[in-house]
Parts: structure tokens; C-alpha cells; sequence
């Protein structure tokens, strides 16, 4: 069965997207304004679509949970964004951001989309500083880079560390002028809760007014998800707090593929769980990584010992050791990886035994505090802030934690999904980053996307459609608005016994358990039945106080955990499927000395996944049904990575 | 400090929504790390009252790393609590003694009304960025990002200005609730800059009069905005605002 048809255009890679421009279908300036278009999301990759459709002259609905668009989990980025801009004149180029990119994937990305993102990742930079973006700068006015993971040149941008930030609200003012010029109508505060399909096609959205409670349906020509990654389905992230996965559950469930949901990025330094109070990690930027060196007790006799006790014989610098070429400075999945073998060794430091030390002695004797302080000076403070220790006399304590995730919502190369006018853009879609993300990245993607893909590709699209909008006393919108209110009905009838903290907290844990770091054949089979029975409870048992037609952040955080008690299922499965290791997906089963192994022959594809098709009621029963997309590697060839 | 276990009385403003009559409401917590975040005792708080059947207490928050800009508690009477340079999110329980009471409030403005417990509206600061945060370019028309140099203490500046989260404390801080620290870090943030130049005087009249709008008060020069804003925007960004204000009055005055 392969109705999943990619539509990557014909040509070498170096001509495919402008080709693909040139022959994509225009709609007539005069007659843009005759269509609607649904955004949903207003990050990155949402305000920046919103706000290049406008400026083109359709009509926009854009939506958010937040109460403003610049609130978006966008906003949290650090370390920096890519392009292949060369200014340093270190021997970048576009091929190059393309080829590393594909590596970095671990060969599980497709060429062709790859390759417009290393394209048009240099008329981002030109876009954002145009906007006023203050990315920081050399002292003669140039623009400055920085170095990140699985790269050899400098082509990152930055701003501080607050580069999301200053991106967001560069986006977000292009988006608020044109809710002034009145071509973008702005819901905040709104919440889409299922999308409406008349004859196969998207036509539409329900949400859920957050402050008053109301359920109401929004009509278009086009629906556009920008609604971010699902890392929270593991309760505890670096995602900020109402991060979830309902939008792309949603669209899944009206018949949109879900691709390589197994594949989730675990972020080496983040401080570690504390207690059972935690509701969330933090990231401490891979740029640390620079000159803090990794390190454990060789004995675990030493492990209560204070750090500056014990000798250097007996520090176990295992990243150094173990790959002499990159040390330190390994890619995310490899560092994250061997943290947790040492813990597991019995090696970990800590209260709980589940952290390593992250060092700057050595650094701070080197180059003297104060230059330390330079770089790293803001995430001193806030590691100071929250644990209460000074990294500049003690080791920083650093663990894993889930960050990001490169599955998502099956898209071809327009960036539609297989629902017919039901787009992905940003961190929904599953398109670039093949089995791991590169650092700096995402921002990447996420305004290629809203800025310079989506505003040509879904103007092809419009150009087939006619005018005429949906009405939404069509019957398919008033029967998902009724099924919309009968689900809010009965989360909110449920009254059990356990909050929706405490069934996302269970969920979380054996997602991480057995879906996380590292999973084996055993442990997923388990997880499956833990995951179904843990939905069953849910459905019996939850405890949403309050009432519907007021804000209910119960209300709003039990309807998302919903969503996330079958998504889990599917990881579960998808990840159970995949037999071989690659990128951020680790199973035991397949390694050579602790590497992943990937097997090029069998599952050089990606695996979109259909939701079981005898699933009835509330709950998902039954399997999913498996799609395959071979990928086909004209320009890169297919190796091991090694970091040695 | 190793971690303890505290007991707190939590006063909080309570107030069913925009319409209903609000008050303070009195809660014992025990059992409260100090490793806690501010928020995560919320958190505990809440799951309690959750479990007897009540209405938790509603308030914005989602990043908790201090950049979002949604959390917006008014702590033992200082916007963000006691500390400088953070936000609610920030603070952690051991900066409060054991065995004490803790007093939340919402924001407190005419232009950002309650809409439950300590959940305000903020809005108004979205429609005053819609009145001209922004420079008029569209997508596609840039030119190439280094063509222009900016002076590296320029682009610095403009980033201090830049760091606003949007969060709103200068507004709860300012016994006139005016946003003049707020609007002023984005009209110098894009003045700085030599891209948003061309619109700076319009940009900071259309500003300045969206922000009467909405009903903030005007400003007296207190300064307390600055001392309680969690990025620490400084008041130079006041006077900036100023002058592109007086100079756009002049100018409007002469055309007339
Ligand atoms: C701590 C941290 C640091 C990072 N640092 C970097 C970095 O340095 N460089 C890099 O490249 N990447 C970084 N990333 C990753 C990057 O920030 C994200 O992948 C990216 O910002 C996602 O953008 P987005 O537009 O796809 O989604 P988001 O910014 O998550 O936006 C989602 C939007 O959708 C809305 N939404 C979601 N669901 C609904 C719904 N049902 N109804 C209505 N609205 C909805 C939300 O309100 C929001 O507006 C970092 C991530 C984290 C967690
Ligand atoms: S100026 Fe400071 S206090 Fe005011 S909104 Fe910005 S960050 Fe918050
Ligand atoms: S929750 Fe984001 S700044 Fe506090």
C-alpha cells in the first residue's frame, strides 16, 4: 500500500525548490483575499506563517492557548540558530549545512526537504535582522557565530542566550502588524480541540474558548498546525509547561498520518530531578559543553565524597576517555547515552544517584573566573538559582531529559500531511531532522517553514480550491462540535480519585522507563499494557474539579493528557517496530560497543503510522495500521557514524 | 543549604472571575521542600485542594525559566517577590522563612482586570505592540543581514531593550499603573537600531497613545518600574521615549 506520495521534485538537489517555485500554481492577487486560512499556533513557525500569508493577502484566524502569541514555548530557545551564511569564511555552505544535517539525522531524513532548509536558512538571518532582531554582534558591526554540536564551522547566530526570545518577538511583531491591518483576526487564550474534515478535506477547526468556556467552530479554505512538539508526554521535560500534543493527536485521529513518533531527543545537560515536586527540567546549553569536562567517581565508594576530594586518578572523565576525537563535545544522543550507563554502573552522583558532574576547575584555573563568567555567567546564575550551589566552586550536577521531539505529523514536500488542506509546519511535523536534531536547528526549520515554505506551498493548493467557505452549521461541523462537548462532558463527570498530575506523573515514568533513553523488545511490551491500563484508570478515575464554562486548567491539562495516554501507546509501538538503533532511538538490542546500529536494509524508512481504523469511542483500541516511505539517498552516503 | 521541610501560611487573593467580588483566603501548607520552586508550592497547594474537591487557584505560568513572561504574582507586597532580577517562577522556597505568611496578590491595574484568582488580562500590551512594535517589512523583501554594520554597543543596547518578557510588573509596580517602561523598551529597542529609525517617531506617538488608551496611568518618574522589572529594563529607555515622543510632537505640530 503506498498512497504516501513525498511529491519531492524532479531535478538534482540544488535545483529542486526552484523549480518547484516556478511551477507552483499562483493565486491571483485580487482574489487572495477570498481565502481563509486557519493557523494554529503562533510560534515560530505559526506567527511567521501568519504573518507572510497576510502580508500576501488572505485572510488569517490565527489561534494560541496563551494569552498572547509571544508566550509560545518558542520563546525558551538558548543557545543559537543555523544558517549557512559563511560569513566566517570557514568553508560553509549550503551543501555543507545540508550534508551535516542528513548525518546528524542519522540518515533517516529525506534529501530533498533537507536541502530547501539549508537554502532558505540564510534568507531567515536577512529576515529577522531586517525585523530588528539584535543578534549579537564583533565589535566592527558584523554579524558574530558560534560553534555548536555535529559541525565542524561556525554558522550559528545568536542572541545571549536568549535567541528563541528574540526571534519569537520578532516574528510576533510581524504577526501584530498585521492584526492591525486587520488581515490576521487574533484568538488568544483559545484552544483548538479537534479539526473538521468535509468531503476528505480540512475545511476547518472547534476550540475551546479557555476563559469562558465556549465551544465554537471557525470555517477556512486551509488549516495550518504550528503547534509545537509533544516532549511532555514524559511529564518531566525542558518544555515549558502546556506544551502537549492534542492538535497533532487530533488531526491524527481524523485520519492524518503520525510519523516516527519514537523518535525523541534526550538533551545531555539538563540539572537533574530533585524530588517528587518537580514539575519540569531545565536546560543548561550544550555550548557548556565547550569547557566543562564530564566527569563520575571511578569507585563508587566515592560517591558521597564532596568532588574537590577526590584525586584525579580517580575521576572517571568516561566521555574523554572513550572517544578521544570529540570528547566532550559528542552529539546529544551519544553524551546522553553514556551518562546513564555510568549511573546505571552504579557511578552516579547526587542524592539520587542519577547525575554527573559537569566541571569547570580545570577551565576556571585555565583561562581565570571572570572570563568563565563571560559566557556562561547567565547560566551560572540561574544552575545557582534553582539548585543552590555555586558551579564556580563545586562541579555542576547534570542528568538527561527529554527536549524535543523529531516525530510528528507525516508531511510531503508542500508540508501538507495526507489529509487533503491540512498542513504541519514547525516542531508538528516529523520532516527534517531525520532520527536526531542537530542544535540550532529548530529554530531553523520552524521559520523556514512559517516564513519561505508554507506561503508558496499552500498558495498552490488555494489555487485548485473554489472560494466559497463552509458554513459552519454544516452537519460536520455540528456533529464534531456536539462530540467535542460530549468528551468535556465526561472527563468532567469522571470524578474519581486521582488528579490529572498524578496519572500524567505515571505516564511519564513508564515512558521514560522503557521508552526513553534506551528500550528493548521486552520492556515496550510491558510499557503497551501499562500505557492501555493506565488509560482505562484515566477514563474511570480521573478528578476535574471546577466546571466547563469557566477557566479549568484541570479541564485543559485532563483533555491533554487524554491525548497523550494514546500517543504514548504509539511511541511504544513505533519504537517496538523500529529493529535497529538510530539517532535519539536506542535499542538494546541493536548496538556494537554501546553505538547504535542502524540496519540501512529494513528500516531505511519512515514509519507513518494510521490510527487503528476500529478504534470506537473515546479511547483508541485495536493497532495501528503501518505506512512506509522508503528514503532515497541520491547525494549523501550511508555510513556508521563515529565519534572516536 | 540542605533541603528542609516548612510550614507556611499562604494568603491569597481569591476572586471567581472578572465580575465577582474578590478576597483573601487563608491556607496552611506544611511539609514544603526548600528545594521547591515559588510555582511548584503553588503546585502542592493546589493538588490539595484539588483532592477536597475545591477550585484550585488559577494563575499564568508555562515556561518557568523566566522567559515567557506569563507568571505574574504580586509576592509580600513586590511584583515577582523580593528578589531582583526575577521572576515568580524563579524564586525558590528557601528564600522564605519557615513558619511565616505568604501573601499573593494579582496585578493590580485598571487596564489588566482580574480574570480569575491571580490570572489577570494583559492584552492591552498585545494591542500596543499592534500599534507599532514593529518595523514595516515583509517576508522576502530583507536585504543581505551584514550589508548594514551596527556598532556592537548599539546592537547591545538595543538587546537590553530587547530582554522585556512582557510580563507586566512595571505595570503592577507603578502607583499610577502607567507601561511606560514597557512601551520604552521597544521604542528604543527598534530607535537603536538603524532598521526601525525611519519609523521611530510615529512608532513611539502611536505607542504613547495606545497605551492612554488602554488606561494606564502616566508616568511621574518614580522609577519603581525598573527597580521591581525582572530583566532590570533600565529608566534611559524612559528618556529615549521621550525624546522620540517630543520630537514627533514637534514635528506633527509643524506639518499642521
Ligand atoms: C529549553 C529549550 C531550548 C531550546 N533551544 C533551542 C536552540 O537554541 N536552538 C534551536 O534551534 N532550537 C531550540 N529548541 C527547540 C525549539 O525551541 C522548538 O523546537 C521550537 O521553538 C518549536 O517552535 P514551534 O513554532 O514549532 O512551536 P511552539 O513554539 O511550541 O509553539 C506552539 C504554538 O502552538 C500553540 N498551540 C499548541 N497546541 C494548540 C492547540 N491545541 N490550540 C491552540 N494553540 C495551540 C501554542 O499556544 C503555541 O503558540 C529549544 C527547546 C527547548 C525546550
Ligand atoms: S519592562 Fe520589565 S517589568 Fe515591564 S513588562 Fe518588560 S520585563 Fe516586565
Ligand atoms: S513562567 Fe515563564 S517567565 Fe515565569
Amino acid at each position: 500500500m503506498s498512497e504516501l506520495n513525498s511529491k519531492i521534485p524532479e531535478g538534482s538537489i540544488g535545483e529542486k525548490w526552484d523549480k518547484h517555485k516556478f511551477n507552483i500554481r499562483l493565486v491571483n492577487p485580487a482574489n487572495k483575499r477570498k481565502y481563509t486560512i486557519i493557523v494554529v499556533g503562533t510560534g515560530l513557525a505559526g506567527a511567521a506563517a501568519a504573518a507572510s500569508l497576510a502580508e500576501l493577502g488572505y485572510n488569517v484566524k490565527a489561534f494560541t492557548f496563551h494569552d498572547s502569541p509571544r508566550r509560545a514555548h518558542s520563546i525558551a530557545a538558548q543557545g543559537g540558530i543555523n544558517a549557512a551564511k559563511n560569513y566566517q569564511n570557514d568553508g560553509d555552505s549550503v551543501y555543507r549545512l545540508f550534508y551535516d544535517t542528513v548525518k546528524g539525522g542519522d540518515y533517516r531524513s529525506r534529501e530533498g526537504n533537507v536541502h530547501r532548509l539549508a537554502q532558505v536558512s540564510v534568507n531567515i538571518i536577512d529576515q529577522c535582522v531586517a525585523q530588528g532582531v539584535p543578534f549579537a554582534r564583533e565589535y566592527g558591526g558584523m554579524l558574530d557565530n558560534r560553534s555548536f554540536g555535529g559541525a565542524l564551522v561556525s554558522r550559528t547566530f545568536y542572541a545571549k542566550g536568549q535567541t528563541g526570545q528574540q526571534l519569537l518577538l520578532g516574528a510576533y511583531s510581524a504577526l501584530s502588524r498585521q492584526v492591525a491591518t486587520g488581515k490576521v483576526e487574533m484568538f488568544t487564550r483559545t484552544e483548538m480541540l479537534d479539526i473538521v474534515k468535509i468531503d476528505g478535506k480540512a475545511k476547518g477547526i472547534i476550540t475551546r474558548n479557555l476563559v469562558t468556556g465556549e465551544i465554537e467552530s471557525h470555517a477556512g479554505h486551509a488549516v495550518l498546525l504550528c503547534t509545537g512538539g509533544y516532549s511532555n508526554v514524559f511529564f518531566l521535560s525542558t518544555n515549558a509547561m502546556a506544551c502537549n500534543a492534542t492538535a497533532a493527536w487530533r488531526a491524527h485521529k481524523k485520519g492524518a498520518y503520525f510519523a516516527n513518533p519514537c523518535y525523541t531527543q534526550i538533551h545531555p545537560t539538563c540539572i537533574p530531578v530533585s524530588g517528587d515536586h518537580q514539575s519540569k527540567l531545565t536546560l543548561m546549553s550544550e555550548s557548556l559543553r565547550n569547557d566543562g569536562r564530564v566527569w563520575v567517581p571511578r569507585n563508587p565508594e566515592d560517591k558521597n565524597k564532596k568532588p574537590s576530594e577526590i584525586a584525579e586518578k580517580d575521576r572517571f572523565y568516561y566521555l574523554e576517555e572513550k572517544y578521544p576525537t570529540f570528547g566532550n563535545l559528542v552529539p546529544r544522543d551519544v553524551a546522553s547515552r553514556n551518562a546513564k550507563y555510568v549511573c546505571d554502573e552504579g557511578l552516579g552522583v547526587g542524592a539520587t544517584g542519577k547525575a554527573v558532574y559537569l566541571d569547570f576547575r580545570d577551565a576556571i584555573k585555565r583561562d581565570g573566573q571572570s572570563r568563565v563568567a563571560d559566557k556562561y555567567g547567565n547560566l551560572f546564575d540561574m544552575y545557582k538559582q534553582i539548585t543552590h550551589e555555586d558551579p564556580y566552586k563545586v562541579p555542576m550536577k547534570i542528568y538527561p531529559a527529554p527536549h524535543y521531539t523529531m516525530g510528528g505529523l507525516w508531511v510531503d514536500y508542500n508540508l501538507m500531511t495526507n489529509v487533503d488542506g491540512l498542513y504541519a509546519l514547525g516542531e508538528a511535523n516529523f520532516s527534517d531532522h531525520g532520527a536526531n536534531r542537530l542544535g540550532a536547528s529548530a529554530l531553523m526549520q520552524g521559520l523556514a517553514d512559517g516564513y519561505f515554505v508554507a506561503p508558496y506551498t499552500v498558495g498552490d493548493f488555494l489555487a485548485t480550491q473554489p472560494y466559497k467557505t463552509e458554513d459552519t452549521s454544516h452537519q460536520a461541523f455540528t456533529q464534531a462540535k456536539q462530540e467535542i462537548e460530549a468528551r468535556i462532558k465526561k472527563v468532567m463527570s469522571i470524578n474519581g480519585k486521582q488528579t490529572p498530575d498524578e496519572i500524567h506523573k505515571k505516564l511519564g515514568r513508564i515512558m521514560w522507563e522503557y521508552c526513553g533513553m534506551s528500550r528493548n523488545a521486552e520492556g515496550l511490551k510491558l510499557a503497551r499494557v501499562e500505557v492501555q491500563k493506565l488509560r482505562e484508570e484515566f477514563w474511570n478515575d480521573v478528578k476535574v474539579v471546577g466546571t466547563e464554562n469557566q477557566l479549568n486548567a484541570e479541564l485543559e491539562k485532563a483533555l491533554r493528557i487524554a491525548d497523550f495516554l494514546e500517543l504514548g501507546e504509539l511511541m511504544i509501538l513505533d519504537a517496538h517496530n523500529r529493529n535497529e538503533s538510530c539517532g535519539g532511538h536506542f535499542r538494546e538490542e541493536y548496538e556494537i560497543n554501546g553505538e547504535a546500529k542502524r540496519d540501512d536494509e529494513n528500516y531505511s524508512y519512515v514509519a507513518a503510522w494510521e490510527f487503528p481504523k476500529n478504534s470506537t469511542g473515546e479511547m483508541m483500541t485495536g493497532d495501528p495500521v503501518l505506512h512506509k516511505e522508503e528514503l532515497v539517498f541520491e547525494n549523501v552516503k550511508l555510513t556508521q557514524r563515529s565519534y572516536k | 543549604m540542605a533541603e528542609q521541610h516548612n510550614s507556611y501560611k499562604i494568603k491569597v487573593w481569591r476572586q471567581a472571575n472578572a465580575n465577582a467580588k474578590g478576597g483573601f483566603k487563608n491556607y496552611k501548607l506544611d511539609g514544603v521542600s526548600t528545594d521547591m520552586s515559588f510555582l511548584e508550592m503553588i503546585d502542592m497547594l493546589n493538588e490539595t485542594l484539588v483532592r477536597k474537591g475545591e477550585d484550585p487557584i488559577s494563575f499564568d505560568h508555562d515556561c518557568r525559566e523566566g522567559i515567557c513572561g506569563a507568571c505574574s504574582m504580586y509576592i509580600n507586597g513586590h511584583p515577582h517577590g523580593m528578589l531582583e532580577g526575577v521572576t515568580t517562577c524563579q524564586l525558590h522556597m528557601r528564600s522564605f522563612p519557615n513558619n511565616t505568611t505568604i501573601t499573593i496578590e494579582p496585578w493590580r491595574a485598571a487596564a489588566f482586570p482580574v480574570i480569575k484568582d491571580l490570572t489577570v488580562n494583559r492584552s492591552a500590551f498585545d494591542r500596543i505592540i499592534q500599534s507599532g512594535g514593529y518595523v514595516s517589512v515583509n517576508t522576502g523583501n530583507a536585504r543581505d543581514a551584514n550589508e548594514m554594520p551596527i556598532p556592537k554597543e548599539i546592537a547591545d543596547e538595543a538587546f537590553e531593550a530587547a530582554a522585556c518578557i512582557g510580563c507586566g510588573a512595571c505595570v503592577a509596580a507603578c502607583k499610577n499603573a502607567s507601561a511606560m517602561l514597557f512601551v520604552s523598551a521597544k521604542v528604543s529597542q527598534l530607535a537603536l537600531l538603524p532598521q526601525g529609525k525611519a519609523e521611530a517617531q510615529k512608532r513611539a506617538e502611536n505607542m504613547v497613545a495606545q497605551m492612554d488608551e488602554e488606561g494606564f496611568g502616566s508616568c511621574t518618574n518614580t522609577g519603581a518600574c525598573s527597580a521591581e522589572c525582572p530583566k532590570l529594563i533600565g529608566q534611559e529607555h524612559i528618556a529615549r521615549l521621550n525624546r522620540e515622543y517630543l520630537t514627533a510632537k514637534a514635528g506633527s505640530d509643524f506639518v499642521k
